[in-house]
């Protein structure tokens, strides 16, 4: 059952940090986060990894593995190879704060800046009537459990600090598009911002973050293209602009 | 170490950010009050993401007979009549207004045919009752909650030029003592994961909403944080707790492979049509139907599955009885040799509905499965068992303010909490608890401050707290918490846990005693940046004293009801239903004593056909038939 499995564990701060080799009993049927677990219980009692539901569900364990984002609940050991050396390293979008703990407040600030749901002025609870093919598209964003793992491969910020300022990143882009789809939300202008306030018009749609999301939300597909599309649109389109102008007041609400 | 101490001071300071914690954050800032928010995770990362079935609101969407009595008919059925009733009817009457809201904040739930929120059954819940979003319903209510803390944010940014203003999170952050001055709530103390540095709190009111226990046992659906943290910090600070004996064992947790045995398998599954068959093949669930709901629940196969289609005219199928029932039976299939070599049940919802249908309706299932397990659920059975899912037992509590009983100051909503289920919850009833009692505790501590400013925290306080957070690293060569905690579990799982008898609970109040003694020789390696160790050695504190209060009133308790179940004592005892057990700590050890329970008043009495209530109470109680 048990076997001997070869791990190698980044391990530091800020400061320093660098690969320690570890070798460590694995069980059939083990998670990555199982044997990072047992890794600390038994050899390093300090090793930093955050982790909460071990289901899938929370989006707290979140590193790379063998350089790929992915959650250490969700990754089978089984999944490499009997002699392979499973590498564990932080996200490498955010600073580390220590071992394989990373400072993610970045997503946070974004998601301040990003204006919150507004229902229709006078509408009073209990009143909404929506049919379930108008919430779905926006149910599929609202899967997003805030892995952050989209955020960390996005090219634009995981290799570009500098970009960090401009750029919202996948997540929020998903839920700028949730929130635009939202039959019940009233703000206007939310596909506007996201191209000018938020930097979606920086993603070159490679799809990096949709293989990565472990929640399989098509974030290219059904949040960026779509939004890029009818911001093109509006921008192009004189009918389109004059009559936005007209009745929907883009942008003024 | 006090000269470079971080301090705070704020009106209102709200321990634990799940849904409690966040409604009554919201309704502390509403109220015109600043408040803290502490988090020991991530913001948004609570384990209320992990309730998947629904929140439980008798709104009547999909069955208009659905009404506040029914559903506190039923929640109080489910708890055996041990619930304090105050708490069940505010619960019932409150929960249809407390899910509305949530829409108003951008939650989507998903829809009826004339597009209302949709409605899906549950065990013990006579109407199709839980608003639902598929199978992550508890994602959705945090996620709004959040995104609703960000909105009042973003206002105070508009109005106030700082979005901090009011409302601050603190993300990972654990609280290590409630502090107390002029025998009122003074703040509470703390330190930072991420950096290991102490934290000073000052504010007069202090909401506890931490949630559950989990994690003083082996199998469990609960994430680490379940470490009974408010449970602990509630005693300590001079509060009780109420009938600890009472903890849920979800009837299906998965039990293969081991690293996700008690992971949770949603009640939706069954609520869909899943049902639960031994390795004889046979739906075993008709031979556990106890007398009390046998003219609720079909007693033949036929039935059972007519009622899927026409509700009204057949009785339910007993997959859907409450959780203790189900997790019973389950353990008695598995003792008498007919469970799988896993130690499970199969449930099986292949059989009943499409693969489109059962991806759509039970997505995170289906992923859970697949990607754990191996297992494609729209194609073959799950294994299930029970593992443990739920406190009952908590902080007493005044039902209208969340007010904790014994300390001024304190308060305390969800989990956290107790009374509200009786003996044995809901599935559904945890999620609107969240959000009735969350909006109760903050409207609760905001008359409170009104009354009671400021009080500020003494320096003696402040240097008694500090010198508890650094011991465990003044000590070398002491005790591994790790092991400690694993030796714990163990100990619960085998002598406190499903079913219990006398013998097994005295020994494990010894060990639990021993194991407690060793604690305090604690001693962790390493520094007090994000170090694992050293947050382990005060959840493992807190543990102990939840194990104590659990074991020590188990022992007294001698019958069986809802999620305490006695190999010595099988039957329900009415003379105990009068009787709740108060756990309350002499800074020594763990007391338990009796306290009556609070009496039906006549108008609520009146609501239950008396043949039913005859079932649970005694002839001088009927004969009263209400306490007015």
């Amino acid at each position: 059952m048990a076997r001997k499995l070869s791990l190698r564990i980044w391990r530091g701060n800020q400061a320093d940090g660098g690969l320690q080799n570890v070798t460590v009993d694995a069980n059939e049927g083990e998670v990555v986060l199982d044997v990072i677990h047992r890794v600390q219980a038994e050899q390093m009692n300090d090793l930093a990894v955050r982790w909460n539901c071990k289901a899938g569900k929370c989006g707290s364990c979140s590193v790379e593995i063998n350089g790929k984002p992915r959650l250490a609940c969700m990754t089978q050991v089984s999944s490499f190879g009997d002699e392979e050396t499973i590498t564990i390293t932080p996200l490498r979008a955010f600073p580390v704060i220590k071992d394989l703990v990373t400072d993610v407040s970045f997503n946070y600030k974004k998601a301040m800046e990003i204006p919150a749901f507004e229902p229709p002025v006078g509408m009073k609870p209990g009143e909404p009537r929506m049919q379930q093919i108008d919430v779905e598209r926006s149910q599929e964003f609202r899967k997003c459990i805030e892995c952050f793992l989209c955020q960390d491969t996005c090219h634009v910020i995981r290799d570009h600090e500098e970009n960090k300022k401009s750029f919202a990143g996948p997540r929020f882009f998903i839920r700028i598009a949730e929130l635009d789809m939202h039959p019940l939300d009233i703000l206007r202008n939310r596909k506007k911002t996201a191209q000018e306030e938020h930097g979606l018009g920086m993603c070159n749609i490679t799809k990096c973050c949709t293989e990565v999301c472990p929640e399989h939300i098509r974030i290219t597909d059904n949040a960026i293209i779509p939004m890029k599309e009818r911001v093109v649109d509006e921008k192009y389109d004189p009918l389109r602009w004059l009559g936005s102008k007209i009745r929907k007041r883009e942008g003024m609400l | 170490m006090t000269n470079s101490l971080e301090r705070h001071k704020y009106d209102i300071l709200v321990i634990g950010a799940g849904g409690a914690g966040l409604r009554a954050a919201v309704e502390a800032r509403e109220a015109g009050l600043s408040v803290a928010i502490i988090c020991k995770s991530l913001f948004g990362k609570a384990h209320t993401v992990m309730a998947e079935g629904g929140a439980a609101a008798s709104m009547g969407n999909v069955n208009d007979n659905d009404n506040w009595m029914v559903h506190f008919r039923d929640t109080m059925r489910g708890g055996k009549f041990l619930n304090h009733y105050r708490m069940a009817e505010l619960h019932a009457k409150e929960a249809p207004d407390r899910i509305w809201e949530l829409e108003m904040w951008g939650a989507l739930f998903d829809r009826t045919s004339e597009g209302k929120i949709s409605q899906r059954n549950f065990g013990g819940h006579e109407y199709p009752r839980l608003a639902h979003v598929g199978d992550r319903t508890g994602l959705e209510l945090i996620r709004t909650m959040q995104q609703r803390i960000v909105a009042l944010q973003q206002k105070d940014a508009r109005e106030h030029g700082d979005a901090e203003s009011h409302i601050k999170v603190f993300a990972e952050l654990t609280i290590t003592d409630i502090l107390k001055e002029n025998g009122k709530v003074a703040g509470a103390y703390g330190y930072r994961r991420e950096n290991g540095a102490d934290v000073l709190f000052e504010a007069p009111a202090v909401i506890l909403a931490t949630g559950g226990v989990g994690k003083t046992f082996k199998i469990t659906s609960n994430s680490w944080e379940g470490t009974g943290d408010g449970h602990a910090l509630a005693l300590k600070a001079g509060a009780n707790l109420v009938d600890m004996e009472f903890l849920q064992f979800h009837p299906t947790g998965m039990v293969w492979p081991p690293s996700v045995r008690g992971i949770l398998v949603t009640e939706s599954v069954r609520g869909e049509g899943g049902i639960l068959t031994n390795t004889d093949g046979e739906r075993f669930m008709f031979k556990y139907i106890p007398d009390v709901f046998k003219d609720k629940y079909a007693d033949n196969e036929a039935e059972a599955d007519r009622w899927y289609t026409d509700q009204d005219n057949n009785r339910r199928p007993p997959e859907l009885l409450p959780r203790d029932e189900v997790a019973r039976a389950i353990n008695s299939e598995v003792k008498a040799g007919r469970g799988t070599e896993h130690g499970g049940v199969f449930l099986d919802v292949s059989k009943r509905l499409s693969a489109e249908i059962i991806k759509k309706r039970l997505p995170s299932m289906w992923h859970q499965f697949f990607e754990l397990a191996g297992v494609d659920i729209t194609k073959e059975a799950m294994e299930v068992g029970p593992t443990c899912h739920y406190v009952m037992g908590g902080v007493e509590v005044d039902p209208d303010t969340a007010a904790a009983v014994g300390v001024d100051g304190l308060f305390a909503a969800g989990e956290v909490a107790g009374g509200m289920h009786g003996s044995n919850r809901l599935g559904g009833n945890s999620l609107t608890d969240l959000l009735v009692f969350g909006r109760r505790a903050g409207v609760g501590a905001a008359e409170y401050v009104r009354k009671n400013p400021a009080n500020p925290v003494s320096d003696a306080s402040i240097a008694k707290a500090a010198d508890r957070v650094q011991a465990p690293f003044t000590r070398s060569g002491g005790e591994n918490p790790y092991a400690l905690h694993q030796e714990l579990q163990e100990v619960t799982h085998n002598l406190v846990g499903i079913i219990r008898t006398r013998n097994e609970i005295q020994s494990a109040i010894e060990q639990i005693a021993d194991i407690r003694r060793r604690s305090t020789n604690v001693s962790v390696s390493g520094d007090r940046q994000f170090n694992p160790g050293f947050h382990l050695a005060f959840d493992l504190d807190n543990m102990l004293l939840i194990a104590e209060s659990t074991a020590k009133s188990a022992i007294v308790r001698e019958e069986s009801r809802g999620g305490h179940t006695r190999d010595d004592f099988p039957g329900m005892n009415m003379q105990w239903r009068q009787k709740n057990n108060i756990a309350s700590f002499d800074g020594t050890q763990v007391n338990v004593r009796q306290q009556p329970l609070p009496v039906l008043p006549k108008e609520l009495f009146d609501l239950f056909d008396p043949h039913e209530l005859e079932k649970y109470m005694t002839a001088v109680e009927m004969a009263k038939g209400g306490s007015n």
